[in-house]
């Protein structure tokens, strides 16, 4: 269903009905010659959480970035709802971007402005009333465990209570596609683990395509590896052997998508370097 | 210089110079385009020329006052102290008013965009408000322009009043001169072509201003010490910009008008 947000914006570069929310074909981009992704293909079905992993610098924030239109590809296409984003004007994708929720590594909240206006960013610059920005934003800092905040500045809260509202500023548009930026990276485990629950949360309960990198695996097969229960508000683990069948791995090395499967095909992997990586 | 570091270092330098044109183009077309952010114009408006207004009139009432005391002393010499009203007016309107108001503006304001910009590059805000659908030409480079410019336009207005007070201060009371003739001969010295020179030269420097610091702040690479190198840069190439382009004005000027 249409938010309000999307309901406001030209209908040109909305979702298209029945597209993959997220097809990358051949794609290659290099900076000052040293080529960080070469030839990536993939796809992300509607639903579907992609787990994309992979030693640090190896361009996953990269890809991500393409994804959302924030950088331009030297070849190959990109298909976000079936709109090629390549093609596409900078002006065009802004009005996409309605439909693409994204989460950057340190949050990348707007320092000067308090949580209330952070979170409600984007319904403020599409004109909704302060009453209706005022309870959407109450809603998404619920969601995220942090309603008490809102009249706080980003500096006054703690590194996970960040990255939470970074999250809550990237559903708070109810968006069809999710992009997560390692939103655990430097985060304790304990912390790391309720952002895990938030994003299995917005996986099970709202069913958003979603493509999230995480340095840590055992982020990742939490991911695969539970469910949210909606009822006792909590991660349940499925029975074991199992795994979550809308979550899917992928694995970047040097550049190159070197796996591309389910939870199963990857701890099942003969390669070499999956099977160094994973140990 | 090897030629390899030569090279690069051309072709770095016309890409910056392709790069600031680019921007300074994409945020003249975002002007005539929707959406505007006429309350964000507003805000800078009041922290570039609001904040600025003390800076401006003490280097104006200064500036007025030492050209008064120096040519006071060299006009004596040929018995023409009572011109000194003259010489400190067009002074201040045609040059010392729209250029020293603009290097104080420049300072103040250019490096305070280009760290601003800058600390929002390098932590990823510029990102996050296009992934959130807002273009940052249209949001934060824009309403900085049209402030600067609009701002740079009156407080060149006020330096010049101030500066003529500080130069009838220093003619009256230290020299000894006699108020109604200092008011009157700045006043009968000046023509329309004099004060339209002093108010078109803040209008091309406030864009300057505006434009070199939005460009060294949104191309700002490497951390907080880039964030310190786009800032000084920021300063440096703004100010040499208004020297060189007012010679430039300077010359057209007096080539149509005359003087």
């Amino acid at each position: 269903m249409p938010t309000a947000l999307q309901e406001n914006a030209t209908s040109r570069f909305q979702p298209k009905e029945g597209e993959l929310p997220v097809v990358f074909e051949d794609v290659s981009i290099a900076f000052d010659q040293n080529e960080v992704l070469k030839d990536i293909s993939f796809q992300v079905k509607h639903g579907e959480t992609r787990l994309l992993l992979g030693p640090a610098g190896g361009g996953k924030s990269v890809l991500l970035k393409l994804a959302n239109g924030l950088l331009r590809p030297d070849s190959g296409r990109i298909f976000i709802f079936g709109h090629e984003i390549t093609a596409m004007h900078e002006n065009e994708i802004f009005e996409l971007r309605s439909s693409v929720g994204m989460v950057f590594q340190e949050g990348a909240l707007f320092d000067s402005m308090n949580i209330r206006d952070n979170v409600g960013f984007q319904l403020m610059e599409h004109h909704v009333p302060d009453d209706e920005v005022d309870s959407r934003v109450e809603e998404a800092l619920k969601f995220v465990e942090l309603d008490k905040t809102m009249e706080k500045f980003p500096s006054q809260l703690s590194g996970g209570m960040r990255r939470r509202v970074a999250i809550a500023r990237a559903i708070i548009a109810k968006p069809s596609l999710l992009l997560y930026d390692s939103p655990t990276g430097g985060l304790d485990p304990i912390t790391s683990t309720n952002i895990i629950a938030l994003t299995m949360k917005q996986r099970d309960v709202y069913h958003t395509s979603s493509i999230l990198i995480t340095h840590r695996l055992q982020d990742a097969f939490l991911l695969a590896t539970h469910y949210f229960d909606r009822d006792k508000n909590t991660m349940v683990a499925l029975p074991s052997g199992e795994a979550d069948r809308d979550t899917s791995f992928m694995v970047l090395h040097e550049g190159r998508l070197v796996f591309d499967g389910s939870t199963h095909d990857l701890v099942h992997s003969d390669d070499p370097f999956l099977k160094e990586y994973l140990s | 210089m090897p030629f390899a570091t030569l090279d690069s270092f051309a072709r770095k330098s016309v890409r910056s110079v392709q790069d600031y044109a680019t921007l300074s183009g994409r945020a003249i077309s975002n002007l005539f385009r929707h959406p505007r952010y006429v309350s964000d114009i507003f805000t800078q408006a009041d922290i570039i020329g609001v904040g600025s207004i003390p800076i401006v009139i003490l280097t104006g009432f200064f500036t007025g006052a030492v050209l008064a005391l120096q040519s006071a002393a060299s006009l004596a010499t040929f018995g023409a102290t009572a011109l000194t009203g003259t010489l400190v007016s067009l002074s201040m309107i045609k040059e010392l008013g729209p250029v020293l108001t603009s290097l104080m503006i420049s300072g103040r304001n250019a490096s305070g965009m280009a760290s601003e910009l800058g600390s929002m590059v390098v932590t990823e805000q510029i990102d996050a408000m296009r992934a959130l659908g807002t273009d940052p030409m249209k949001k934060l480079v824009v309403p900085r322009m049209v402030a600067t410019v609009i701002m740079n336009f009156f407080l060149t207005i006020i330096s010049d009043t101030v500066g003529i007070l500080g130069g009838a201060w220093v003619a009256v009371q230290l020299l000894g001169q006699s108020g109604s003739q200092y008011f009157h001969n700045a006043y009968q010295s000046l023509r329309y072509p004099d004060v339209f020179q002093g108010l078109v030269k803040p209008v091309f420097f406030g864009f300057v201003i505006a434009s070199v610091g939005c460009y060294f702040g949104m191309s700002t690479r490497g951390g907080t010490q880039g964030v310190g190198r786009s800032t000084t840069q920021a300063v440096v190439v703004a100010s040499v910009l208004i020297i060189i382009i007012d010679f430039l004005i300077s010359q057209f000027m007096i080539g149509i008008f005359g003087r």
